[in-house]
C-alpha cells in the first residue's frame, strides 16, 4: 500500500523563483535564504519520493473570478508552468499522477469533502517555487506531483480546522491506494506577509515562531486559530498558512501514531515582502 | 452576509470578500487578460483604448491609468490580479507592495531587510504606535 513518509512546509515567494531563474542565488541578499534549503535538497535525494501531494494556492492564474473552487485536485497527466505576466518560469513541465489523484478524489469526496476535479490547469509560482527549492534546477522533476489548490484569495477561505480535517482524510485516501508508493505531502505559502495597502510589508516573527512551534507540538490546538488572528497578526496574505494544516493533518500522530521527527527547521526574513518558513517532518 | 466587523478594525487592510469581488469583477478580469503577451502589447500601445473594451467603471479605469493600487483595491481589485498590471510594467511584487505604503522604493526595501513592518501599533485602527 502507499504511505506518507514525510510532510514538508515552505513559503512560495515568487521573487525566490525569479532569483533562481536569473542566477542570483549567490547574491548577498539571497544567499542566506538558499542556504536554508541546502539540507532539504540533499534530504530529497536520499528520500526518493515516488509522488508529491502538493498543497498550494493559485494566485489568480488558473482560476480567475469566473470560477473559485475552495479545494481543487489536479487529476491531469501534466501541468504546464503558467505565464503569470512575466512569461512562464523556465522550469520543467509538472508530471501528474492521474491514477493516484483519481483515487484520492474518490476517497476524500466520499469522506464528505467536496473537491473540485481539475483536468486542465496551468500551475503558478505557488507550486513551482517549492519544487525548485526542494529539487533544485533539474532538466525534469524527479517525480510526479498531485497538485491540490486551495482558495486563499477570496474570503471566506476554508478554516484551519477544515484544512486540518481534510489532511486526515487525505492520509486515509493515500494509505488505501493499492501500490507501494512513497508519498510526501507538502503544505506551502506564508509565513507572515501583507502585499496590499498602507500596512504592506508587515512581518510578525513572534507569530511565525508560535505557528512553527504549535504546528510541530500542538497542531490540533493550532487548527482552532480563527481567520481574524491570521489576518491581524500575520498580514492579509499570511492567511495562506492554513494550507500547512492540511499537510500536518496527514501525519500519523493525529490518528494515534507516534509524533513525527523534526528533520529540519528554518526561518528567514525577508524574501521580497515575506517571511520565509520551512519545516520537514518525517512521519513515524 | 457582510464581513465580520472585526476585519474592518485592521489598519491599512481591505479583505477581499464576496462584496469586494462583485464590485471588482471586471477590473480583475481585465487584469487577468494581461496574462497573454498579445494583450500586454495591445494594452501598452494604447491603455485607454484597451480599458474601454471592458465594462469597468470610470473610477476603476482612472485608478488603473494612475497605477493607484490602493484605489484599485478600494474599488474591488485584488492584489494577485493587480499584480498582472505590475508585471506588464516590469515591476516586482516588492515595488508594487511598496507603492501602496507612501514610502520610497529604497525606504521600503530597507524596512524589509531590517525585518519588515512591525506588528506593534498595527493591530487595530487608532491604536497608539
Amino acid at each position: 500500500m502507499a504511505h506518507i513518509s514525510a510532510s514538508v512546509y515552505t513559503s512560495h515567494v515568487p521573487a525566490v523563483g525569479a532569483a533562481l531563474d536569473l542566477g542570483k542565488t549567490g547574491e548577498a541578499y539571497w544567499q542566506p535564504l538558499f542556504a536554508g534549503y541546502e539540507f532539504s535538497k540533499q534530504w530529497e535525494k536520499e528520500q526518493k519520493p515516488d509522488v508529491i501531494f502538493l498543497v498550494f494556492n493559485d494566485h489568480a492564474t488558473a482560476f480567475s473570478l469566473d470560477l473559485i473552487p475552495t479545494f481543487a485536485i489536479g487529476t491531469a497527466a501534466e501541468f504546464n508552468p503558467a505565464d503569470e505576466g512575466w512569461g512562464p518560469r523556465p522550469v520543467p513541465k509538472v508530471i501528474g499522477h492521474p491514477k493516484l489523484a483519481a483515487h484520492i478524489a474518490q476517497s476524500v469526496i466520499q469522506d464528505d469533502f467536496d473537491l473540485t476535479i481539475v483536468n486542465k490547469m496551468d500551475v503558478d509560482h505557488g507550486l513551482t517555487v517549492p519544487m525548485s527549492l526542494m529539487f533544485g534546477q533539474p532538466q525534469a522533476w524527479p517525480c510526479p506531483v498531485v497538485p491540490f489548490a486551495v482558495n486563499v484569495v477570496q474570503y471566506p477561505v476554508p478554516s484551519g480546522r477544515r484544512c486540518f480535517m481534510l489532511g486526515q482524510a487525505i492520509r486515509k485516501a493515500i494509505e488505501s491506494y493499492d501500490e507501494p508508493l512513497n508519498v510526501q505531502i507538502w503544505g506551502t505559502g506564508g509565513m507572515s506577509h501583507q502585499l496590499q495597502g498602507p500596512r504592506a510589508g508587515l512581518i510578525n516573527k513572534e507569530f511565525d515562531t508560535m505557528f512553527l512551534d504549535r504546528l510541530i507540538d500542538d497542531p490540533e490546538g493550532l487548527s482552532k486559530v480563527p481567520h481574524i488572528d491570521y489576518v491581524r497578526e500575520a498580514g492579509s496574505e499570511g492567511i495562506e498558512l492554513v494550507m500547512w494544516l492540511i499537510a500536518r493533518g496527514a501525519m500519523s500522530d493525529i490518528d494515534g501514531g507516534r509524533k513525527p521527527t523534526v528533520r529540519h527547521r528554518f526561518y528567514h526574513v525577508p524574501a521580497s515582502n515575506t517571511a520565509v518558513g520551512h519545516l520537514i517532518l518525517e512521519n513515524n | 452576509m457582510p464581513l465580520d466587523k472585526e476585519f474592518k478594525d485592521i489598519p491599512g487592510t481591505i479583505v477581499f470578500d464576496a462584496e469586494q469581488s462583485r464590485k471588482g469583477y471586471w477590473l480583475n478580469q481585465f487584469c487577468m487578460s494581461l496574462m497573454k503577451a498579445e494583450n500586454r502589447a495591445r494594452f501598452k500601445a494604447n491603455e485607454r483604448a484597451y480599458l474601454d473594451e471592458w465594462p469597468m467603471s470610470e473610477e476603476q479605469k482612472q485608478a488603473v491609468l494612475a497605477r493607484d493600487l490602493n484605489r484599485c483595491i478600494e474599488l474591488g481589485g485584488n492584489i494577485y490580479f493587480l499584480a498582472k498590471i505590475g508585471a506588464t510594467d516590469g515591476k516586482s511584487f516588492q515595488q508594487m507592495a511598496g507603492s501602496m505604503t507612501g514610502m520610497s522604493e529604497d525606504a521600503y526595501r530597507d524596512m524589509m531587510v531590517k525585518g519588515g513592518r512591525s506588528i506593534e501599533g498595527n493591530r487595530h485602527i487608532g491604536e497608539k504606535k
